[in-house]
């Protein structure tokens, strides 16, 4: 344990100083845990920061991560305390994110399952590709957010940017603010009772007290989903 | 009487092919989606010769003296690097493009001879990791099946940028292919057409992948070799850009590189010859003082015979990937289906729907009947006894050429037919010593 730091024995927490300590230690600890509630402090935008975590510890990230901070999560409780790179929670199995902060580009990117959360804002293509993660985003989202989403759901309580939910499948969007325009195919639906109750258990999930009621629900027209050349135009 | 008898001539511009795509064109509104690759005549390793050994040079005996063919890859960063039996490989082909049995039968065929298969856009099925002694998992732009989990089954993960057959293009597999299982893997309805993404979701450019591969290593906790896959185009560079990302090992793959389902006009028009392309790469990893050191090259492209698997190899290759070659080996296009091929509107070694989910052979379907003609277990030996002829012919060439190692043969041992094959193969013409486009 000479490489890191760690504070009494497990079931206390362990604290890796990513001043001294290698993100490498870090990891190698986080897949193969002696404890169960971790702490990293100064990570001063390091990459890769908790990425691969395949069980459900808890890491509190003290600070701001780089690129793919907790990349891969299958079950693990991050959070960043602090705003978050590229591509946090990428391809996320199951689990919990929360970024206190903002979130770069590709937020939740691929992601399978689980729950990201953003308290601020979170840059272009949020969601882009995702496959059954929750998404629920304080602020507003960059354009190309949701970009060819295949499954899951998204909350921005702010503003979206252009083109959302361009080439979406079978994800389901709630937008509270404005939305710049939709992408191809992506369509506003109605918000119906069934919609109200799931987008009030999202957001109390990411405790945000909004009403339901003032969001809207946009998702696929599902125009798309067979090639022709009547369609060449939507591209 | 034939056209050509009756005195009629077909239009070199408009020939009876060019006619078919137009009318098929004006009565569908439809492009030609098709798998396959290139269909045209190109430069290719037809077009180069071995010097044999004579009196500057010596022989080896065959059948007496070794010749080796293993090859280890990915030994740059990995713990774990890969050490094959031979340097050919099984290419990317998804589950999905081809039936769990024709997957099977790769897994199987590869194994028993001691190289690697590769999954495809769509994720591992259990069947397949089951079946491969040492497999290589694809990171694709549309991340489909992409878990951790079987992230960490995998022997060594493939980055994919692009494919010869359609280099800045993404995957397609038309509804009729999209089974339910298939659908599940993918996360995507049953019955659509899927379009996958050409570029990566959650990176751009080259100083962006160096954090992806990062973070791919730190996930795996540096136990495996990362490949990085382009299509060739402009190698030189994407080689050199892969290498200094981090890329163990650089797959690049021509434009004979074959597909599920593309355009043909993507196949036919986008994309440089594998001869033109390996030694563009070769010059960026010797560049880089990573040719046959650090950094392993896998071309692929157009491979058929050991004497293709020889010229790649002495042009500098380290390892080479068969793709169309190893479903010709599993039964794709045989003629005893021939009557099938000819109901579907084509024929016997000329099939190349992919895309249609009808192949008679059970390969490149989805269908339950279909797939379940192509027996793994035989098919499998079939691949076997192929991968042993192409490592033979060309183990043949190299004690030909007096090397005690395929890898020992070298571009001294080449000379090209046509100027055009010397100038991308950079060769001399045979008989004289002459390479285009370098200073004598």
């Amino acid at each position: 344990m000479d490489a890191f730091m760690k504070d009494g024995l497990a079931g206390d927490t362990i604290t890796f100083d990513l001043a001294s300590d290698p993100v490498r230690a870090l990891n190698a600890e986080l897949h193969d845990p002696s404890g169960k509630v971790y702490e990293v402090l100064h990570p001063a935008g390091a990459h890769a920061v908790a990425a691969g975590i395949d069980r459900g510890i808890t890491v509190d990230v003290r600070g701001h991560a780089g690129y793919y901070a907790a990349g891969m999560n299958d079950g693990g409780i991050v959070t960043i305390h602090g705003n978050a790179g590229t591509g946090v929670a990428e391809n996320m199995m199951s689990g919990t994110v929360r970024v206190t902060g903002d979130a770069s580009q590709s937020a939740g990117a691929t992601a399978h399952g689980g729950l990201l959360v953003i308290g601020g804002s979170a840059s272009m293509r949020c969601g882009i590709s995702m496959k059954g993660v929750d998404i629920v985003v304080g602020g507003s989202v960059g354009s190309m957010s949701a970009f060819m989403a295949q499954a899951g759901r998204m909350v921005v309580c702010g503003d979206a940017g252009d083109g959302l939910g361009d080439s979406i499948y079978e994800a389901r969007l709630y937008v509270r603010g404005t939305v710049g325009t939709l992408g191809a195919d992506c369509v506003e639906k109605p918000m119906r009772d069934e919609h109200r109750a799931e987008l009030a258990e999202l957001l109390a999930a990411a405790d945000l007290d909004h009403d339901p009621g003032g969001f809207r629900r946009y998702g696929s027209a599902r125009r798309l989903y067979h090639f022709t050349s009547e369609h060449s135009g939507s591209y | 009487m034939d056209a050509a008898q009756r005195g009629l001539r077909e239009s070199a511009t408009f020939d009876r092919a060019t006619i078919a795509g137009i009318q098929h064109a004006a009565a569908s509104g439809v492009y030609d989606i098709r798998g396959w690759g290139a269909k045209r005549a190109l430069p290719h390793f037809d077009d180069l010769l071995f010097l044999g050994a004579s009196m500057s040079r010596y022989p080896l005996e065959g059948y007496r003296e070794r010749c080796d063919t293993d090859v280890v890859l990915g030994a740059r960063h990995a713990k774990y690097p890969l050490h094959l039996e031979t340097p050919v490989t099984i290419a990317g082909m998804s589950f999905g493009a081809l039936s769990g049995q024709a997957k099977e039968a790769l897994g199987r065929g590869a194994g028993e001879v001691g190289t690697s298969t590769t999954t495809g856009d769509g994720g591992m099925t259990p069947e397949e990791r089951d079946q491969s002694k040492t497999l290589v998992y694809q990171y694709l732009p549309s991340r489909y099946g992409m878990n951790p989990t079987d992230l960490r089954k995998a022997d060594a993960i493939e980055v994919v940028l692009g494919q010869g057959a359609k280099p800045g293009g993404g995957g397609m597999l038309l509804g009729q292919k999209i089974s339910d299982r298939v659908a599940g893997m993918r996360t995507l309805p049953a019955g659509i057409d899927q379009r996958s993404a050409c570029r990566h979701p959650d990176w751009t450019g080259p100083d962006d992948l160096a954090i992806k591969i990062l973070e791919l290593r730190e996930i795996t906790d540096w136990e495996k070799p990362i490949y990085v896959k382009v299509g060739a185009t402009r190698t030189y560079y994407d080689v050199k850009l892969a290498v200094a990302a981090g890329a163990d090992v650089v797959v690049v793959d021509g434009m004979q590189g074959g597909t599920a389902a593309t355009q043909d006009v993507f196949i036919e028009h986008v994309g440089i010859p594998t001869l033109a392309a390996i030694p563009q790469a070769v010059q960026a990893l010797r560049e880089l003082g990573q040719h046959r050191h650090g950094v392993q090259l896998i071309v692929s492209g157009g491979i058929r015979t050991g004497a293709d698997v020889a010229k790649a190899m002495a042009l500098g290759a380290d390892a080479v990937a068969i793709g169309t070659a190893a479903l010709i080996a599993l039964g794709d296009n045989d003629p005893r289906y021939a009557a099938e091929y000819e109901a579907l509107g084509s024929a016997a070694g000329y099939y190349d729907d992919f895309q249609d989910g009808r192949d008679p052979a059970g390969i490149t379907t989805q269908d339950p009947e279909l797939s379940a003609r192509l027996d793994p277990v035989r098919a499998g030996k079939r691949l076997v006894n192929y991968l042993r002829v192409l490592t033979m012919e060309a183990q043949t060439i190299a004690r030909a050429c007096g090397k005690s190692h395929v890898q020992h043969l070298e571009p001294e041992d080449l000379v090209a037919l046509t100027i055009e094959a010397a100038a991308m193969a950079r060769v001399p013409l045979a008989g004289t010593d002459w390479i285009p486009g370098r200073e004598r």
